[in-house]
């Protein structure tokens, strides 16, 4: 991993997701330390961020390390025109590792092209995320105890939730079985369920929430957005079916946690925050680990 | 009055490409570049075919292609066959494949891909070649045979 840009979830092998998972379980355990002493990790936010930005910057901080860049392109010379290419050449000047969100899809691929510095993709339009598949890993893991054999239920949109396609394809190394609950018009793509059926995978795909979700492992929430939908009476009739409430949780395991990539808005009832089984503030908090985790082996200092 | 028939003349060195579906010639000229030669070129088209409906032909003298490059037709005229002529004779036929790798040619048809917003030449991993589909290097989202646009 050392010096190798992480663009995508398949970048990496099982063997190093699982590398990456328990380097995080001993940052967890002494997430202050000086590794990073006198390393700069340049931090370009092409868009705004909140979450995944002050993450990062509290795993490097933690470290020691420095982290200089922008949080939106007003501060920047973007506004004057500047080429990405000629802003990631110029930053790889100034700092040991980029980490970048960029609007537009492959731009970190692209970017990780043009510079000697490795490049961390925080999120690249609606395509790619690994970070954040990364701590969905590990929380999974964490709360499992493992991450084979288990059924995962994702709720919402399946459709264009990068979050849940770069999950599925990172737990399909792990012979998962799939629960997928969503409205007709925001169905997991065919690709995705032609790729499950080649890796001789289970799945079920649902409408409601029904007496299933007791199988669960895990229940992995979405955002439905209402501008994903062409018709607004649609959305109206659909929103409120994809809510989770804490009446729905009684008939779930013991050990079954609900986890969502964040931000949410109506989707989880606030009531459920309290439930044992809301896991997602939490899991926001192995997002630390898991960044320190992937700077410290990607600059092999670990 | 007599029908007045166009012959096309029979080329003494150089390369027929036959069976170019008839709305696929100019993209088919535009990747190989012909615009760009000064050698002899005719071009026949929306000329009748059983296979194809409406076919395209053309006819280049002195030009012979590398597999790797006439292969890059593949991606619009999958059934397009190429006769190699040497003094008159066809000396050789070869139909086209569709490469593993496609570098250039096509652009990405997503519009919030970065190659369709910076100069960067695109690449593409053909994810199948019977009915083409290309995987954006950059994007990773697919551009299927209906969406090639040729840049």
């Amino acid at each position: 991993m050392k010096g190798k840009s992480l663009v995508s979830i398949n970048d990496y092998t099982k063997e190093e997701y699982i590398k990456i998972l328990d380097l995080a379980e001993i940052f967890e355990n002494k997430p202050v330390q000086n590794l990073l002493q006198g390393k700069v990790i340049a931090s370009l936010f092409f868009e705004p961020s909140t979450r995944t930005r002050l993450s990062f910057d509290s795993a490097v901080n933690k470290l020691g390390g420095k982290v200089i860049g922008f949080s939106d392109t007003h501060s920047s010379s973007i506004t004057k025109g500047e080429t990405l290419y000629d802003t990631i050449r110029i930053v790889s000047n100034y700092c040991d590792l980029i980490v970048m969100r960029h609007p537009l899809e492959g731009s970190a691929r692209y970017a990780s092209e043009i510079t000697s510095v490795p490049v961390i993709n925080a999120g690249d339009g609606a395509n790619q995320h690994p970070t954040q598949t990364l701590l969905d890993l590990y929380s999974i893991r964490k709360t499992q105890g493992t991450l084979d054999n288990l059924n995962i239920f994702m709720v919402g949109d399946l459709k264009y939730g990068r979050t849940v396609h770069s999950l599925l394809m990172a737990m399909s190394k792990f012979d998962t079985t799939f629960n997928f609950i969503s409205p007709d018009e925001l169905k997991l793509p065919e690709g995705y369920k032609l790729f499950l059926e080649n890796q001789g995978l289970k799945y079920y795909e649902h409408k409601d929430f029904t007496d299933i979700i007791s199988k669960a492992d895990i229940i992995y929430m979405t955002r439905v957005q209402k501008e994903r939908f062409s018709d607004p009476i649609e959305y109206e009739r659909t929103k409120n079916a994809y809510v989770l409430k804490n009446e729905f949780l009684a008939s779930t395991k013991e050990n079954m946690r609900v986890l969502h990539p964040l931000p949410r808005v109506n989707e989880i009832e606030k009531e459920v925050d309290l439930n044992p089984k809301a896991y997602y503030f939490t899991q926001a908090l192995n997002g630390v680990f898991i960044r320190q985790a992937i700077i410290t082996s990607i600059l092999g200092l670990i | 009055m007599k029908d007045k028939i166009l012959e096309v003349s029979a080329i003494k060195n150089g390369t027929v490409i036959d069976h170019i579906p008839a709305n696929s010639l100019f993209k088919v000229i535009s990747i190989l570049g012909l615009d760009k030669i000064c050698n002899k070129i005719t071009f026949g088209t929306n000329l009748e075919s059983q296979k194809l409906g409406q076919k395209a032909i053309i006819k280049l003298s002195d030009v012979f292609f590398l597999d790797k490059d006439i292969n890059k037709i593949a991606l619009v005229a999958p059934q397009a066959k190429l006769n190699i002529i040497k003094n008159y004779k066809v000396t050789e036929k070869k139909i086209v494949e569709v490469p593993d790798e496609i570098i250039g040619i096509v652009k990405c048809m997503n519009p919030q891909c970065i190659t369709n917003e910076e100069k960067i030449i695109t690449k593409y991993q053909v994810v199948s070649k019977k009915d083409v589909k290309l995987k954006c290097y950059y994007c990773e989202k697919i551009t299927d045979q209906d969406n090639i646009v040729i840049i």
